[in-house]
């Protein structure tokens, strides 16, 4: 992260902070600060940080400091407005190297010597110029593969809590995933904010061993950097998956760890600001400010490349309504919704389906996609799998002796289909066919009578005890 | 006239200016060197607060602020159909062409084209008295429709000139009318302030259902002609899709689809799908009669709060003309929101969860300008507007003020449901929280057109959907076995209904529409089987013995029965159930004994 350096020389110094609350200072008597226009800020060892202003009057700014307030006094700190906003560097030699969350490298690597320099914020894609996703990904996971496929220029975040292997999840997706037909692999944008050690090690070490690495750019904001910075490490990364993508026409695959961090970060200033909470005191803006990250995904009509993103969240106390992932899942298209109790039982991935949707599975699967009966079969293992959950549920209250044959039928299908379709192991790919085949072989446990969602000629063709004879 | 101030503050879209005594209320003015669009909220002496409808970044104070003098207003007129604005109408298409593929800032392009030229027939001659409303002459502006050049508001007198039948702009004039001391020169673009409701002459009761092809809505919580809708639900439950279904099949005129703060793909979707899909009442291209707007959730935050504004206004102009338009506005939540966060930046009094204190009256002038209407004109034409708006809880819970609010003042409430998603019933609007006060009113409609006992089909069937609820609270706690047989068939029938008819799938080439006449006959074959059921069962035979009959399976695939070979399929089911009953009651002790398990 800089701001554009050929510009320095129009800068306004001031020694004017009168106020200093959390990651916000007031610097007095500044002519014509532009909202967003980013500072640098000199403490009193000498030490530099960058800022941005978050509010602009005649004669107070109000700016937000990057790298944290401490040491900032009101006599000697110096503030220093460089007439820019918030811009980064890009270059195709970002790919492969890894960087803080405000996008200074910190791998040691050569110089990076950017191509352009882009504005942080970006700019929104005009809907007529979306191209709508259609590209189904097969990412060898029978539970998102089957059940809620991912397409290329999708926003599909993981929910999930603490304790739970979404790192593991993110990985193996962004190891497997290819396009069908296609041999080229995904690109991939890594931002992290606000993870331990130990989970950007796991990622970085990961993407090393798997040769990811020199096709990824990560990005690190660790539990331990500065709060404030969380909030722009998305936006730097994003920026530089734009370029990747619409520039250079790479697909990038952008995942986003974790965005409750983010979120919390964002409170803090909002607090810090005195601002008007919202609900559980994240400001009443968190809707805009996160769909200004998450439809950063997409197409473009006429352009190569695409982003796909995949946030992760770690949901406080698994309540799936808090206001982070209810914010989240109003903009994403769609959720992956981890489940506890599916990890207790050792399934991995413990994906609970009843909650988990892709949004834009619909219009990337089917004939000359993925296979004429994906639709069919999706709803139908939904409708059995809902059933069987159901009865499980009734069972604990009333006992198994209750329920008729079909009933019983149902049981043993929920359980078959999550030992059978939904787990499986951490480094197996399966195709959208093998997918799909495991698919039948768990519906043929069903008379053919219950499976009122197939229309009678899939059946015909794909119904295991009819081919076999 | 305009007057110029500078900028004094700037906390995100919100900019107070100094310097502008005399600028008026809701003035639209140009913010900065970029000269932005903004709107004055507040005016507090020569201080004028202004909420700004494009990203503020890089603005600074001292910048200049210029008052138009005019209020927030849409360009009315040929060439609306097909387009899809922005919330401030800006044609994303057109500016498309002139930026490139990502929005800009400062990116001025009037709504309608000025280049155009559209062929005007009159109908007014020289010399008529016209007031507002009469035509003064048509253009054929889509396939689908002519549009109505109409006297504007406010202009009557003696038509002076009249153009001849040929092209024109719609700057240029199309006819000069005279009062008593002034002459007008009306063209065919009018502008109108997207705040302020259009004039009508009268208010009148709806009687039509709006038709939508979708069952459980036409059926069980019918919407009419003129009336209003509210969708709230979860994410996940399938709002969007639900209002895409209503935009493509309902048997409106016009649709207005206000994207409001909702996702920049959805609009793809509709901009993707529309100009192939064909209405089913017309048999045109679905684009030709619809009008988009989308401002998406990333887009600048105020010009969201303005999209449901513009959208409504452009829905009044076409009703003007005589024409049924519905418009959706998917969410109003995010609508709500904008104000919140206006509201915030204004540093006004919250009310409840933060919203302004004025969020229910705004909901309510809203609402307020759907209906039925004898619009102006000397010729009486009625026309309508729908509104159907979703509502995106926070955390799926309807307490909250947006969805509470919204409830005081729709007619029609489609309450979606996170468990009937989540078991993929869709479209997921719970049946037994749902409601409908136009059921009586479309009773007449239904009963002129072959479907005389829908009413009571309709009673019956959503009793049984009642009774299931209560019997499936006593299966929780004590099981199946303890019910008698009649309440273990209604779990049968409940079952069949929600299989068989209220689940209907939206990406089905058949069943993704579903025609007036059909769900009748679905409905009449489902009281059919239950009636006969009944009898069954209360002459001895089991409720699992019904359960299996084959019939019921034909029953649970009838969605999928192309809506023009359905008779048919009518007919032989009809005549299967009988058959299937027949046998049953003659061959029951054997049968149902294998049956039981």
């Amino acid at each position: 992260m800089s701001s554009d350096r050929k510009q320095q020389g129009r800068g306004r110094e001031y020694r004017s902070v009168t106020r200093v609350t959390g990651p916000l200072i007031a610097v007095s008597g500044v002519e014509g600060a532009a909202y967003g226009e980013v500072v640098e800020v000199t403490v009193p060892s000498g030490e530099r940080r960058t800022g941005r202003v978050l509010e602009s009057r005649e004669d107070t700014a109000i700016v937000q400091v990057f790298g944290g307030t401490e040491a900032v006094d009101t006599v000697r700190t110096s503030v220093r407005f460089t007439g820019e906003t918030m811009k980064i560097g890009v270059t195709e030699a970002l790919l492969g190297r890894i960087l803080d969350g405000t996008g200074e490298p910190i791998d040691g690597g050569p110089l990076l010597i950017p191509d352009a320099m882009r504005d942080i914020s970006g700019n929104p894609i005009n809907p007529s110029a979306r191209d709508f996703p259609r590209d189904s990904i097969e990412t060898g996971i029978s539970a998102i593969d089957g059940m809620n496929t991912l397409v290329r220029g999708q926003k599909l975040p993981i929910f999930s809590g603490s304790g739970l292997p979404h790192a593991r999840l993110a990985a193996q997706i962004a190891r497997q995933a290819r396009v069908r037909g296609e041999a080229e692999s995904f690109s991939v944008v890594f931002a992290a904010m606000g993870i331990t050690y130990e989970e950007a090690d796991f990622f970085i070490r990961n993407f090393r061993e798997t040769g990811a690495l020199e096709q990824a750019v990560v990005f690190v904001n660790r539990a331990d950097d500065p709060v404030i910075e969380r909030l722009i490490t998305p936006q730097v990364a994003l920026t530089v998956a734009e370029y990747l993508a619409f520039d250079l026409g790479y697909h990038v695959l952008v995942i986003l760890t974790d965005m409750t961090n983010y979120c919390e970060a964002l409170r803090e200033v909002a607090a810090a600001r005195e601002e008007v909470p919202g609900r559980r005191g994240y400001p009443g803006y968190m809707y805009t400010d996160l769909a200004g990250i998450y439809e950063r995904a997409g197409r473009i009509k006429g352009r190569e490349g695409s982003i796909t993103q995949i946030p992760i969240l770690t949901i406080p106390n698994d309540d799936i309504t808090h206001p982070v992932p209810d914010l989240t899942g109003y903009i994403t298209e769609g959720q992956i919704v981890f489940s506890r109790d599916l990890h207790r039982k050792g399934i991995y991935p413990p994906i609970d389906l009843l909650p988990s949707l892709s949004r834009l599975m619909q219009g990337g699967i089917g004939e000359g996609r993925t296979r004429e009966d994906h639709a069919a079969v999706k709803d139908q293992l939904y409708a059995a799998y809902a059933r069987g959950r159901r009865l499980r549920n009734l069972v604990a209250v009333v006992g198994e002796e209750s329920l008729g044959d079909i009933d019983r039928l149902y049981l043993v299908f929920a359980d078959r289909f999550e030992r059978e379709f939904l787990r499986q192991a951490e480094n197996e790919r399966r195709s959208f066919e093998e997918t799909l085949d495991a698919a039948w072989r768990l519906l043929s446990m069903l008379p053919e009578s219950e499976l009122v969602r197939i229309e009678p000629s899939l059946i015909e063709r794909y119904y295991p005890r009819r081919t076999e004879g | 006239m305009t007057i110029t101030g500078t900028v004094a503050r700037i906390s995100g879209a919100v900019v107070s200016a100094r310097g502008l005594a005399g600028a008026r209320m809701y003035d639209v003015v140009r913010v900065g060197n970029e000269r932005l669009v903004g709107e004055i909220v507040v005016l507090d002496r020569d201080v004028a607060t202004i909420q700004v409808y494009e990203d503020t970044e890089g603005i600074a104070p001292g910048e200049p602020v210029t008052t138009t003098g005019m209020p927030l207003a849409v360009e009315l007129g040929p060439g609306l159909l097909g387009t899809i604005y922005d919330g401030i109408q800006r044609p994303l298409e057109v500016i498309r062409d002139e930026i490139g593929d990502f929005i800009l800032r400062g990116v001025h392009a009037p709504g309608l084209r000025r280049d155009r030229g559209w062929d005007f027939t009159p109908i007014a001659r020289r010399g008529d008295r016209v007031e507002p409303g009469d035509l003064l002459g048509t253009v054929v502006e889509t396939e689908v429709h002519e549009h109505r050049v109409m006297v504007p508001p406010g202009i009557r007198g003696r038509i002076e000139e009249i153009a001849s039948e040929g092209r024109y702009t719609v700057e240029e004039v199309v006819a000069t009318v005279r009062d008593d001391a002034r002459l007008h020169r009306v063209r065919m673009l009018q502008y109108w302030p997207v705040r302020q409701p259009r004039p009508v002459r009268m208010r009148l009761e709806p009687t039509d259902p709006l038709i939508s092809g979708q069952r459980v809505v036409d059926t069980f919580f019918p919407l009419v002609k003129g009336g209003t809708a509210a969708l709230p639900g979860p994410f996940g439950a399938g709002k969007t899709v639900v209002q895409h279904q209503l935009a493509k099949y309902v048997n409106a005129d016009i649709i207005v689809y206000v994207g409001c703060g909702e996702r920049g793909n959805e609009m793809a979707d509709v901009l993707r799908q529309f100009p192939a899909l064909v209405d089913p009442t017309t048999g045109k291209s679905l684009m030709d009669r619809t009008v988009l707007i989308g401002n998406t959730s990333n887009m600048p935050v105020a010009a969201r709060e303005a999209s449901v504004y513009t959208g409504i206004t452009i829905a009044e102009y076409y009703r003007d003309m005589g024409y049924d338009v519905a418009l959706m506005a998917d969410s109003t939540s995010r609508w709500a929101e904008a104000m919140r966060e206006i509201s915030g930046r204004l540093e006004e009094m919250p009310g409840e969860q933060g919203y302004p204190a004025y969020l229910a009256s705004r909901l309510a002038d809203f609402y307020e300008r759907a209906g039925r209407m004898t619009v102006l004109g000397s010729a009486g034409r009625t026309g309508s507007v729908t509104v159907i708006g979703s509502v995106s809880p926070p955390g799926g819970d309807f307490s909250e003020p947006v969805t509470q609010n919204t409830l005081r003042v729709v007619k029609v409430l489609w309450a979606l449901d996170a468990d009937l998603a989540h078991e993929r019933h869709f479209p997921a609007i719970n049946w037994l929280t749902s409601y409908s006060s136009y059921a009586g009113t479309v009773r007449g409609w239904w009963a002129e057109r072959a479907a005389p006992m829908w009413e009571e089909y309709r009673a019956e069937m959503m009793g049984v959907l009642q009774a299931e609820s209560e019997l499936l609270e006593t299966v929780q706690l004590v099981g199946e076995d303890v019910l008698p047989e009649e309440d273990r068939l209604v779990l049968v029938q409940a079952r069949l209904i929600r299989d068989g008819f209220l689940i209907q799938s939206a990406f089905h080439p058949v069943d993704t529409y579903c025609t007036a006449e059909k769900q009748y006959l679905m409905l009449e074959l489902l009281v059919r089987f239950y009636r006969q059921a009944r009898e069954a069962v209360a002459a001895g035979v089991s409720a699992a013995a019904v359960g299996g009959l084959a019939v019921k399976t034909r029953l649970e695939r009838m969605p999928f029965v192309p809506n023009e070979t359905f008779p048919d399929e009518y007919a032989s089911i009809k005549e299967e159930i009988a058959e299937a009953f027949a046998g049953l009651t003659a061959g029951r002790s054997a049968y149902g004994v294998t049956m039981r398990g």
